[in-house]
């Protein structure tokens, strides 16, 4: 590719499923999800990368779908919270933030599972310190940060207790 | 908001991005990890009619120990350098600054070059690359040249590299035996930028300071040394003892967060505390 365009030809693999779109060049990751492929689930917070809620995995590791052009997207493997709950790669997040009460209206909780899910993917058996370390580019405006944690510590837990029996 | 029309050119070599940035002169601007111009481009900051996106440029990431320095490529992304081996082993200072830039989804897009190449004056690895002495390596029309990391920082958003020149490294010396290192900053809330920043590096031995070269962020409109407070270091060799010459030398400018004032008390609070560390 060379010359600039200001409309360009994208093919991306979303959630396992290949597709094909043509995209203004300013339309962020995040708005290409939800408006061309309906995934609602990847929420629009800030728009400048603070405060968490475009979380999405490329490449398999997470970014944040507004600071990221869809077009730079071309040819990567894009996983956003609608496949990781219906793959059930996150079915005990899930769980463990119904039982500790940890979202209220829920506008964050996308984000912080998919942050949640990379620290305990990486690391097997994090402290709260680390949790909230972790977390810190996630903003939750309702309910703060304590049942989010005490979810997130639950899961770990439990994973490190299965991996040692 | 959200960034306002643009066209995107994805170059694959140097070459391609140099002839594009040749070509649009000022009107383009190179897309790196995005951390920090795509923000920009939200805001209307900056609106720009050509993005030349680098990421595709085979070769311009990675890191590389020689026998004399490390090189760091430019879009080398900000997770590399905090999970590099050979970054913990020779450069522990750019290991030490890792966390406290952002949170990890930003470090897992954000690129070396991008903070460099930016010049934020509250940004932590422009700092590092101050007090290690870095070389940064920049590509251009009549090919490649090399700026010292002193002459490379010129103001607020500032470089010393010209219209149509790309970022594609920087070369740190290998710091030699019985030196040390130590970083701090602070802010607000985990991964905001610094109110004020520290990085430090020197010799120490015997109880004494040598070679000291003490880099202050989030204080100036650019990163900067301290050469007053480093000289009287080396003299006296006792951190309390040098910390009121940083009067002289930092002049903070009041912000958002803090007066001038405040600034200032919190730079010699934290000297005290990096220097107190590199000195134990």
């Amino acid at each position: 590719m060379n010359a600039p365009l200001e409309t360009v030809e994208i093919e991306v693999t979303v959630n396992g499923e290949r597709v094909k779109r043509s995209v203004p060049a300013r339309l962020n990751l995040a708005d290409f999800l939800r408006y061309e492929l309906e995934l609602t689930g990847t929420h629009v917070g800030c728009e400048h990368g603070v405060c968490g809620a475009c979380t999405v995995r490329v490449d398999g590791e997470i970014v944040r779908g507004c600071l990221m052009f869809a077009a730079q997207a071309d040819g990567c493997k894009v996983d956003t919270i609608e496949g990781l709950s219906d793959s059930r790669e996150i079915e005990e997040l899930q769980s463990a933030f119904v039982l500790t009460n940890a979202l209220q209206c829920g506008f964050c909780t996308p984000g912080v599972l998919m942050a949640a899910q990379a620290l305990l993917r990486d690391e097997s058996n994090p402290s709260r310190e680390r949790i909230r370390e972790y977390l810190s580019g996630n903003y939750c405006r309702c309910t703060g940060y304590q049942a989010i944690v005490d979810a997130i510590e639950a899961v770990a837990k439990a994973r490190a207790g299965r991996s040692t029996r | 908001m959200k960034a306002p029309r643009f066209a995107y050119a994805r170059p694959v070599s140097i070459a391609e991005a140099l002839a594009l940035l040749q070509k649009h002169g000022d009107d383009a601007r190179v897309l790196a990890g995005g951390q920090s111009l795509v923000p920009m481009l939200n805001f209307r900051v900056a609106s720009p009619g050509v993005l030349v996106d680098i990421n595709r440029i085979a070769g311009l990431s990675g890191i590389k120990v020689t026998k004399n320095h490390v090189r760091i490529g430019a879009l080398t992304r900000h997770v590399e350098l905090e999970r590099s081996a050979d970054i913990a082993k020779h450069l522990p200072l750019v290991s030490s600054a890792m966390p406290h830039i952002a949170h990890p989804a930003i470090r897992n897009r954000g690129t070396f070059g991008g903070s460099c190449a930016l010049g934020d004056p509250a940004a932590e690895l422009p700092a590092c690359a101050l007090a290690l002495g870095a070389i940064f390596v920049a590509a251009g029309k009549k090919g490649e040249r090399r700026i010292a990391a002193e002459d490379f920082f010129k103001g607020l958003y500032a470089t010393a590299l010209e219209a149509g020149e790309l970022l594609i490294a920087a070369e740190f010396p290998l710091p030699k035996p019985g030196y040390a290192s130590a970083f701090g900053e602070l802010a607000r809330r985990h991964g905001d930028y610094a109110m004020v920043g520290v990085a430090a590096h020197g010799l120490r031995k015997g109880g004494k300071f040598s070679d000291m070269r003490v880099a202050f962020f989030g204080v100036g409109d650019r990163p900067q040394r301290a050469t007053g407070f480093e000289k009287a270091l080396e003299a006296q060799s006792s951190v309390d003892g040098s910390l009121a010459r940083l009067d002289a030398d930092l002049e903070p400018r009041a912000d958002l967060h803090a007066s001038a004032a405040m600034k200032l008390h919190l730079a010699k609070v934290l000297a005290g505390r990096v220097l107190g560390e590199l000195a134990a």
